[in-house]
């Protein structure tokens, strides 16, 4: 019999197959999948990324971990689907012009994809007007923006200021994340939210959507 | 009479130069634009800025070819210019600093995560580096100058594809590292000594530390790679982290400061020195009047 611990514990690992085998074992028994991503996958990926953040493991490491949590996904999925658990909505990613870092981005993906978001995902070097077409087309309600470098950061205030001139600031929120960012920054160019890291991002943007 | 990198080295410390992209954005490179366009569209700004280095001190130039790898520039769209951005990246600046300054060509990372975590085929990144030294080589680079690198395997790779274009060359390798509280070591968690032991056996005649966090960080490193390393150590650290100042970026190092800092490293047996994001011709030359000449 898998428990949750080994669970949380193979997704820790970096270990698809065993995070898949657990998870194919656990939705057997009588635990809930909405409990299963809740107490398992989403609080291993947190642990994941605090130990990043000290430098205790390395990015090869949170990668292997986000795709074991997507391989336990896969698994945990059509069964979320089936229990009509209510989908939290649909989130637009992406990261700024000028930037090409993607990782953190796509991690963030992962966590939100984990946590019942669509996402629609539209990779790095992302224009303005294309962050807020993408979000009318996928009727999406927030606007998710990374940024690595402090040269690009600003491109932020720019998309803040598109959907705000385009009249939009009551249908579509904005968040904003990425290393060099801060609360006051994101305060600063009028972003409704900040997060440091993936977790906290999924966190925000479920405050984001209540309101 | 042109001196090698080796025979410079062997007589004492090397100072070579500062920064490029971040010269290149106050001479107006729009936020985001890869630096290799203006090897296309404003070479007379480079020509300068190299002249500003050799005036300041510098014995050593580097190429804006950093972003030049075939999977990079294609990144940018940028791809079917590759040989022309690289080839003329070192005529550039051999125009303008002459035949007795080295001209160092720079390879950065492709930006790809290599298979199986990332999608890159080592084998194509590999052809691409290739590719890369054998056109900086034949424009006349005297030093293949490999930086930025976090991934010990693609550093790797570039060292081995660049040794295999020119046997006597002179190659730098050089990564960049975070400080942990166990210690220096790069984003995907390769240590000082692994990287130093890795990237000589592979061909590099030097190896060391570029960008980073500031001097106060690469002292560590630096210290570390002397401890280490069986070839050269070259160490060109950043101006510390960029700050945003009521909208401009603003790096926190001043000339002073990081030339008494660089200076110390090379005291303690550092071969090459010189200056990553942030630095500029002041900083080089405050750095050449603490070593001499
Ligand atoms: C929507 O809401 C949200 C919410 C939270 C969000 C969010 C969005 N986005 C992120 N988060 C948060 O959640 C994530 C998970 O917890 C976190 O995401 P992060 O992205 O912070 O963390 C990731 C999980 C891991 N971190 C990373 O992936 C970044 C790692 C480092 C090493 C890095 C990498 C890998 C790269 N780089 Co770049 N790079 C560096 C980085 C140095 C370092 N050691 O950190 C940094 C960021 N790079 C830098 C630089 C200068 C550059 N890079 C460049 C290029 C590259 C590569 C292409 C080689 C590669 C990117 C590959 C890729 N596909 O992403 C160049 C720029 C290219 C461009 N136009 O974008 C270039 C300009 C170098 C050059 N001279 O060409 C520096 C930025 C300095 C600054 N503050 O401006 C840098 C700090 C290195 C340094 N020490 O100087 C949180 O921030």
């Amino acid at each position: 019999m898998s428990s949750l611990q080994e669970l949380s514990e193979a997704v820790q690992r970096g270990d698809a197959a065993a995070a898949s085998g657990a998870t194919t074992a656990l939705v057997g028994g009588d635990i809930g999948p909405a409990d299963i991503l809740n107490r398992a996958l989403l609080p291993a990926m947190a642990v994941i990324g605090e130990r990043f953040r000290e430098r205790e493991i390395f990015l090869p490491d949170v990668l292997l971990a986000a795709r074991a949590m997507k391989a336990a996904m896969a698994v945990l999925e059509p069964l979320l689907l089936r229990d009509g658990v209510a989908k939290s909505g649909v989130v637009v990613l992406g990261t700024v012009r000028g930037d090409l870092h993607d990782i953190g981005k796509n991690l963030v993906s992962v966590m939100l994809q984990g946590a019942g978001y669509d996402v629609v995902d539209l990779g790095s070097d992302v224009d303005a007007d294309a962050f807020i077409d993408a979000a009318l087309d996928a009727d999406a309600a927030v606007i998710g923006m990374s940024a690595l470098l402090t040269t690009t950061m600003t491109e932020m205030a720019a998309v803040v200021r598109r959907i705000e001139e385009r009249g939009l600031h009551d249908r579509l929120r904005t968040i904003v994340g990425g290393a060099p960012l801060s609360e006051a920054f994101a305060r600063e160019i009028g972003a409704d939210g900040f997060a440091p890291d993936a977790t906290a991002a999924v966190e925000r943007i479920r405050e984001l959507v209540r309101r | 009479m042109k001196v090698s990198l080796a025979r410079r080295l062997a007589a004492g410390v090397v100072v070579g130069d500062g920064g490029w992209g971040t010269m290149l954005a106050e001479r107006g490179l729009p936020a985001g634009a890869p630096p290799e366009l203006w090897t296309l569209q404003r070479p007379e700004i480079l020509a300068e800025i190299a002249r500003a280095y050799v005036d300041a001190g510098a014995e050593l130039i580097t190429t804006n070819t950093f972003g030049a790898s075939p999977m990079r520039l294609s990144l940018h769209r940028l791809g079917d210019r590759f040989e022309e951005i690289n080839r003329r990246g070192v005529e550039i600046v051999r125009a303008a600093v002459g035949d007795e300054v080295l001209v160092s060509a720079s390879i950065g990372p492709t930006g790809r995560l290599l298979a199986p975590l990332g999608n890159a085929d080592p084998a194509e990144v590999s052809r691409g580096f290739a590719e890369q030294a054998r056109i900086l080589v034949a424009a006349g680079a005297d030093v293949l100058c490999i930086e930025t690198m976090t991934d010990l395997e693609e550093a790797t790779l570039a060292v081995r594809a660049a040794r295999s274009i020119s046997e006597e060359i002179a190659i730098i390798a050089s990564m960049t590292f975070d400080i942990t509280p166990r210690g220096p070591f790069t984003v995907m968690g390769v240590s000082v000594s692994q990287a130093a032991e890795t990237l000589a056996s592979a061909g590099a005649t030097l190896v060391g530390s570029n960008c980073g966090a500031g001097v106060e960080e690469m002292r560590i490193v630096a210290k570390a790679f002397v401890e280490v390393a069986t070839v050269p150590v070259a160490i060109q650290p950043n101006a510390g982290l960029p700050r945003r100042q009521d909208g401009v970026l603003v790096y926190p190092e001043s000339p002073d400061r990081f030339a008494a800092a660089v200076a110390a490293m090379a005291a303690t047996g550092v071969g090459l020195v010189g200056g990553c994001c942030g630095t500029t011709p002041a900083h080089i030359a405050a750095l050449r009047r603490r070593i001499g000449r």
